[in-house]
């Protein structure tokens, strides 16, 4: 164990990927702690300050948006949203899409072929075009955000699990454990399952990416959270709004956005590498 | 053979079409929320609002509601926005030009620096243009179309202000022009000045919409590329002393072309998905922006008029591709 983790230590897309998730999990526990100033306070004496280093009293290291309110504290308080929608939105896609492809791949015949036919027609569809439609129909706000990212989103994890459990299910371990008398129920969830699992693994950090893009884009568009809240697609919209007069609203929001996603790529990429056997 | 191909595939796209209408009709009415409520002033009567619903049709049975719609959207007539106040048919008609534009360039756009990508990494296989390739196409593809746009709005319209960052054209210039597009009929009436302020517009969306797709299309290009030119006949025409330029040009690149196709057709679709947002980000005034204005405002013939407009858009690029298949592999015209 404590060989695999030196090993994973080793990959540097791990380790940066790693600490940009890490850095934003932080941020998001200890928002109270490390944001200068209250997200929603408005100071209508100082709006579109530009960034100031001067670290004074009053300073706005990022500057400020249109209300006068501290753009850093609302990034750092934004990310409480950023990581909530990554965890639940991500952790729920991954049961459902793992469960259904766990479903189609191990017992096949016809639950497959109807698995399989959904997921080729859910995916035929743009995704973005999709979650605005979806949100439309179940209204705006951070629970329809998290729905329509796993009604979406549920086919990246079926398909490949599907594929994964198919190969599994050919192997001889599986014939040793119907020999020794387990019933497919036992094999499904003590055999086949824990050898899904680093795979459902690698796609939840991917898919956690994905969420947040999702959410800031929904957001961005007006569909998600109510535009006080702190979140960084609806600074980005605001930001979009200002650009000539405050380029770092939309910069420092795009940003962190960015990092954010890459974070969550590199970390996914990275322990697929070191948890597939035949890439390494 | 043709156009039995094309009619098969047109019939059976109308059950499809069926479907997507019945369902976003029952779902949209079904959701909870008075698609009129907008528009009902403060302090206005329970009649008002019993006459408000009545203009809509939205008083009758969700069934009859239907029947109505769709016989009505048969002749070309989705009703009145209830946003705009304009006839939903004469709007997409204004603004679906715009996307179709947009999607055109990008795709084009995608095509054409996808192809340079993977023929550059196959030309230079195994050496440092191959590394270069291979950097470029990942990082074009861990960024999403949306941060790209962002990108770039940022860096070529504020720090480096060279291009427009909203809008179809320089809304303080008179355009000349009949049609709704912009691009296609400045280039064909000569009028270069528009041609190019109309393109300066639309190039950072284009692009932005473009980054992911030419990455895509550099990736699976270059290793069916890289098969191809394992195979008999090209190491024959390397033998007989063609370059090797000329060669992955020349004889690889239409085998190679296949699997790109088919993928490239499933992502077109995928564009034309992400003009919603690009749209929005470059406040380009063409269907997707409108859907997204619809779906704000809870805009029900306005948002069955576009769904409808974007179910018939992804039928047509299937079609095409089915028929480009045809074209480029001969097994398919012939079987």
């Amino acid at each position: 164990m404590a060989e695999a983790g030196r090993r994973l230590l080793r990959n540097w897309r791990v380790v940066l990927g790693g600490a940009l998730v890490l850095a934003v999990l932080l941020a998001a526990l200890l928002a109270p702690v490390l944001a200068p100033y209250d997200p929603l306070d408005q100071d209508l004496s100082a709006q579109l300050a530009p960034p100031d280093w001067h670290f004074g009293a009053d300073a706005h290291a990022l500057g400020t948006d249109s209300l006068g309110r501290d753009v850093l504290s609302r990034l750092i308080w934004g990310s409480r949203i950023a990581v909530t929608v990554a965890v639940v939105a991500g952790v729920l896609t991954a049961l459902l899409g793992t469960a259904l492809g766990l479903l189609a791949g191990f017992f096949g015949g016809r639950a497959d072929a109807l698995i399989s036919r959904l997921v080729d027609i859910w995916s035929s569809f743009p995704p973005v075009l999709l979650a605005i439609i979806l949100v439309a129909l179940l209204g705006t706000g951070l629970r329809s955000v998290i729905v329509a990212i796993v009604v979406i989103d549920w086919t990246r994890f079926c398909r490949v699990v599907r594929a994964e459990t198919l190969k599994q299910r050919r192997m001889d371990y599986i014939d040793a454990a119907v020999a020794a008398g387990l019933g497919p129920r036992a094999i499904l969830w003590r055999e086949v399952l824990p050898n899904i699992l680093p795979l459902a693994l690698v796609l939840l950090t991917l898919e956690a990416g994905i969420a947040v893009v999702v959410e800031a884009i929904l957001s961005f568009v007006g569909l998600s959270i109510s535009s006080d809240a702190p979140s960084w697609g609806g600074m980005i919209a605001e930001g979009r709004g200002v650009v000539h007069e405050a380029p770092w609203l939309l910069s420092c929001a795009m940003l962190v956005l960015l990092a954010t996603v890459l974070g969550f790529n590199l970390l996914g990429d990275g322990l697929k590498a070191e948890l597939d056997p035949v890439l390494r | 053979m043709l156009a039995c191909r094309v009619f098969a595939r047109a019939a059976q796209a109308v059950p499809t079409l069926l479907g997507v209408a019945v369902l976003v009709f029952v779902l949209l009415r079904v959701v909870p929320g008075d698609p009129v409520a907008m528009m009902i002033p403060p302090g206005a009567s329970a009649e008002d609002v019993l006459r408000l619903h009545a203009l809509y049709g939205l008083d009758r049975s969700i069934a009859a509601q239907f029947v109505l719609w769709a016989g009505q959207a048969m002749r070309g007539d989705f009703g009145i926005s209830i946003s705009l106040r304009q006839d939903v048919s004469g709007l997409i008609a204004s603004r679906l030009p715009a996307t179709l534009e947009l999607v055109l360039l990008a795709a084009a756009i995608a095509i054409a620096l996808g192809t340079a990508l993977a023929v550059f990494g196959t030309r230079h296989a195994g050496g440092g243009g191959e590394a270069a390739v291979d950097a470029v196409s990942g990082v074009a593809l861990a960024v999403p179309d949306f941060i790209w746009g962002l990108g770039f709005i940022v860096l070529f319209g504020v720090v480096w202000p060279v291009l427009p960052i909203s809008g179809r054209a320089d809304p303080t210039h008179t355009l000349g022009l009949t049609s709704h597009f912009y691009l296609i009929e400045a280039l064909l009436r000569l009028r270069l000045g528009v041609a190019r302020d109309v393109l300066a517009h639309m190039l950072m969306p284009a692009v932005a919409l473009a980054l992911p797709l030419a990455a895509m299309i550099a990736r699976v290009l270059k290793s069916s590329l890289a098969e191809q030119m394992g195979q008999d006949y090209a190491l024959l025409a390397r033998v007989k002393g063609f370059s090797r330029s000329r060669v992955i040009v020349r004889e690889a690149l239409r085998n190679a072309a296949i699997p790109t196709v088919s993928l490239t057709g499933v992502q077109v679709t995928f564009l034309v998905g992400g003009t919603v947002l690009i749209e929005r980000i470059f406040s380009y005034p063409g269907i997707g922006n409108l859907a997204i204005e619809a779906v704000i405002n809870r805009d029900l013939p306005l948002i069955q008029g576009l769904i409808l407009t974007f179910a018939v858009l992804f039928i047509l690029i299937n079609l095409a591709l089915d028929l480009s298949y045809a074209a480029l592999d001969p097994r398919l015209r012939h079987g």
